[in-house]
């Protein structure tokens, strides 16, 4: 038994984890990367939608889709490769990135609201 | 209180004494150099938190209407993608084992990433000649960091491509020399990845508030 996994792990195990990149998904990658980027830059440089916070959450959304062409198209990331541990390691970081992201703006926009010079001192006299 | 002992079952100890076997050389580079990514992937976030937070304090000062480009920023987003994709082609001429071809794209990659650069570089010198400097205002502070950090990422990413460049030349395409371009590959895709973050959060969203 231990030979045999021995065997399989010495055998470019770890070297076949590196997939064969192709022409083909860099180039769905590239064009799906143009087309999400142009599209935000269009939308902000002619105001096509009018409103700000449309605006905002749609290239927020652009954004979220593009960061996910290039992990798949340009770093190649799959559940496989390294025995899912990059994955893991994405996961996590994803994790550790949402909660110390929305953790900070959530905090520091209370605070600001609640360090806002107040509209009305006289309940301070 | 009763532990049931058969002795028919206890059979002998087994030791495992097999040690670690050999892993090839630089088997785990590539997760560890994922992992190290990741731990930038912190650094970033904490960065972009940091502008999230201080972004709109301008201190009576310039706000990013006053001094983004957006057809500048374009045209440094179209630079720093067009270089991902010119380090793409010279992963499969690498991976063709072309070593000249690699090397062409390798010096494409190394030009579009030097045209960033110095996009980056002029808007960052307009802003400070016309006042606009770091200590002006607590957005400006967050907003030469978050930037600064990452064109410092790609001037070195410039310096490793460049040291690659002369590793191929003169060792050709050996094993270390891939497994090091997979690696500079990994880091350059993702400055790539950050830039999305940029011109998405600083430029874009800058021009809407």
């Amino acid at each position: 038994m231990s030979a045999n996994t021995h065997s399989v792990h010495g055998a470019g195990g770890h070297a076949a984890a590196h997939a064969e990149v192709t022409l083909s998904g860099y180039l769905t990658g590239f064009g799906l990367s143009v087309v999400l980027t142009a599209v935000p830059f269009w939308l902000v440089m002619t105001g096509a939608l009018g409103d700000k916070q449309l605006t905002a959450f749609v290239i927020m959304a652009f954004a979220a889709v593009q960061i996910v062409v290039h992990m798949i198209y340009f770093l190649h990331m799959n559940t496989a490769s390294e025995n899912g541990w990059t994955m893991m390691a994405l996961i996590f970081t994803i994790i550790m990135v949402v909660i110390a992201m929305t953790g900070s703006l959530w905090v520091m926009h209370h605070l600001n609201l609640n360090m806002m010079p107040t509209h009305n001192m006289n309940g301070m006299r | 209180m009763s532990i049931n002992v058969n002795p028919a079952q206890t059979y002998e100890p087994i030791f495992y004494v097999a040690d670690e076997h050999e892993h090839p050389e630089g088997a785990s580079t590539m997760l560890g150099f994922w992992i190290y990514l990741m731990s930038d992937c912190l650094i970033f976030a904490i960065l972009f938190a940091t502008f999230g937070v201080l972004g709109g304090n301008y201190a009576a000062g310039p706000a990013p209407k006053d001094l983004f480009d957006l057809s500048q920023a374009a045209l440094n987003t179209s630079m720093l993608l067009l270089s991902s994709i010119t380090y793409g082609f010279a992963m499969l001429s690498m991976q063709n084992s072309r070593v000249g071809a690699t090397q062409a794209w390798l010096a494409i990659t190394g030009l579009f990433g030097l045209a960033f650069l110095g996009i980056e570089i002029s808007e960052f010198a307009h802003m400070i000649h016309e006042g606009a400097t770091p200590e002006r205002s607590a957005f400006l502070s967050s907003f030469f960091t978050l930037v600064g950090t990452h064109g410092l990422h790609v001037t070195f990413g410039l310096i490793w491509m460049v040291t690659l460049m002369t590793q191929v030349w003169r060792f050709g395409l050996i094993e270390a020399n891939r497994r090091r371009l997979m690696c500079l590959s990994m880091f350059w895709h993702f400055l790539d990845v950050v830039w999305i973050g940029v011109f998405t959060f600083v430029y874009l969203m800058g021009m809407l508030r």
